[in-house]
């Protein structure tokens, strides 16, 4: 089973354009990257830039409306994500626990909705999704 | 665990008890004492405990044993330095590891079940499920394989040399067996099967990091990776099995086919792209590139099974190739390779045979062989899907040469 483990920066809500990580920050963590490599467990990772260079888009009333910042109402943004294949939800918090994370840093573990954990109507309306899978990773 | 433990007291076997006592006394201590705070450091060091007794007791013995004026070489083995060892790389122990379980004095069914149980951490029932095998018969194999590594006192250690290409080569055929027994069972009634490719992957991705420098190790990583996207594709709704060529492409996990076209390359980059698992990867890339079954480069993937045949020949890499000519140039071409198979008597109950020269005869509009052939491809399939699908070609071949008036 896959999950993603997501990194929530405290913080990172206001973090300026170009804010990128320290040094020692990220040898840290590339260390902890290659401990997942080497298990074989890690399928893929990103970082992401700060929420300030991208943009919040919110449904009012069932229309979109584009944000572009300041984001007040931000209160948690992720930072990244680790993509692991493991064999259980155990396993997946457990490799979570081993990362160096710092004071302000929250990770969450949630696993990776499988075509086989919904029933058949929900199947049968999501029949495309692969697909589009397909075609978004091309 | 069990691999810092075997490389301290040079046995597998002894290794594995040492673990399973540790868990043992854990399961005891933490209900009543609570757990650790790090369980996993709890247990390894109450293994090593263990483990020191054990040393102790042998060195003790080997000692009588030099009294009596033994060979000093048994000495040796006895008498690692502890710190040293539990310091060590687990890197390292987990190759030495996979060395040993993958051993040629084993046969290839202790090979597998030492492999999933020791490095996989399957438990001897989930390896019985997984083979379709009863739990005492997995036990057994288990039980012997530890036995015949410690009578013949096989070192725990890398081999070195020109030992490490034909030993890699065991490891690498005990990684994709395993594979393959998940990968073909395409039934998927049971979620063993299917997890045992995840556990192929996975050891072959952890070999990948602790031997880089070995190409075939990263050709059979793409192997599995290209092979394991098309596993969603594979099936159908209803559990028939979907050929590849006729496969909803769309269904295949792109993630995976990064990951093995990025393994790929690496194999070619350190100059392994004539290795006969980067040239079956290679092959899988083919189809893997193409966005539709039109696209794909049949003469690169005859060309890649050409230079297959070269490496390492076998009728059924013959048989691909056949088909992979057939489609990049023409039915007569593949025929012509085909045609020279038909005599290889390992080939004869093989229904993939006459199903290949079926299709090909079809094609040739040389309908009242070919559905001989299918007929005869349905007949030796055990499997009943395949056999239903062999037999609608063949009643296609007699309806449309029917009403042509000459069955040629």
């Amino acid at each position: 089973m896959r999950f993603m483990m997501l990194m929530i920066p405290k913080g990172y809500e206001n973090a300026k354009p170009g804010t990128v990580p320290d040094a020692k920050g990220v040898a840290a963590m590339m260390k902890y990257n290659e401990s997942l490599q080497k298990a074989g467990v890690l399928l893929a990772l990103d970082g992401l830039h700060p929420l300030s260079m991208g943009a919040r888009v919110s449904f009012p009333g069932g229309k979109a409306k584009v944000t572009d910042g300041p984001f007040a109402e931000a209160k948690e943004v992720l930072g990244g994500y680790w993509l692991i294949q493991v064999k259980s939800k155990e396993e997946a918090i457990e490799w979570a626990t081993r990362c160096p994370g710092s004071e302000n840093e929250i990770l969450e573990v949630r696993q990776v909705q499988e075509m086989s954990d919904f029933p058949a109507d929900v199947k049968a309306a999501a029949a495309g999704f692969a697909e589009m899978q397909g075609r978004s990773k091309r | 665990m069990i691999a810092g433990l075997a490389r301290m007291v040079r046995d597998v076997g002894v290794a594995e008890e040492l673990a399973q006592d540790a868990l043992v006394v854990a399961l005891e201590q933490w209900p009543a004492a609570g757990v650790p705070n790090n369980p996993g450091a709890w247990l390894m060091a109450t293994a090593k405990h263990r483990a020191i007794d054990v040393l102790r007791r042998r060195k003790r013995l080997e000692q009588k044993h030099e009294e009596l004026g033994h060979e000093m070489e048994e000495r040796e083995t006895a008498t690692p330095d502890i710190e040293a060892a539990i310091d060590d790389d687990v890197g390292d122990d987990l190759l030495r590891l996979v060395f040993t379980s993958c051993h040629p004095i084993l046969s290839t069914e202790a090979r597998v079940a030492l492999t999933l149980r020791l490095l996989g951490g399957l438990t001897t029932e989930e390896i019985a499920r997984a083979f379709l095998a009863s739990e005492p018969t997995i036990a057994q194999r288990i039980v012997r394989a530890k036995r015949t590594l410690a009578e013949e006192k096989v070192p725990f250690e890398v081999p070195r040399g020109a030992e490490l290409a034909a030993r890699l080569s065991s490891v690498l055929e005990v990684i994709y067996l395993i594979f393959n027994e998940g990968y073909s069972a395409t039934s998927g009634d049971d979620w063993m099967r299917p997890a045992l490719c995840e556990d192929a992957l996975r050891l072959g991705r952890i070999l990948a990091e602790l031997a880089p420098s070995e190409t075939e190790v990263h050709g059979l990583c793409a192997l599995m990776e290209i092979q394991a996207s098309r596993s969603a594709a594979r099936v159908s709704a209803t559990g028939e099995p979907i050929l590849l060529l006729e496969q909803n492409r769309a269904r295949w996990d792109r993630l995976l086919i990064g990951r093995g076209l990025a393994a790929l390359e690496r194999a070619e980059k350190l100059g392994g792209a004539g290795g006969p698992y980067a040239l079956q990867a290679a092959i899988a890339a083919c189809h893997a590139r193409a966005l539709t079954a039109a696209d794909t480069d049949w003469s690169r993937i005859a060309a890649l099974y050409d230079a297959l045949m070269q490496r390492s020949p076998s009728p059924v890499v013959e048989l691909n190739r056949a088909v992979a000519v057939g489609m990049a140039f023409g039915p007569a071409a593949g025929l012509e390779i085909v045609d020279t198979l038909t005599s290889d008597s390992s080939l004869a109950e093989y229904h993939f045979l006459p199903s290949v020269r079926g299709d090909l005869l079809f094609k040739l509009g040389r309908l009242r062989e070919a559905r001989s052939e299918f007929e005869r491809a349905a007949s030796l399939t055990r499997n009943a899907r395949e056999r239903t699908l062999l037999l609608e070609r063949a009643t296609a071949c007699a309806r449309r040469s029917v009403p042509a008036g000459q069955p040629n």
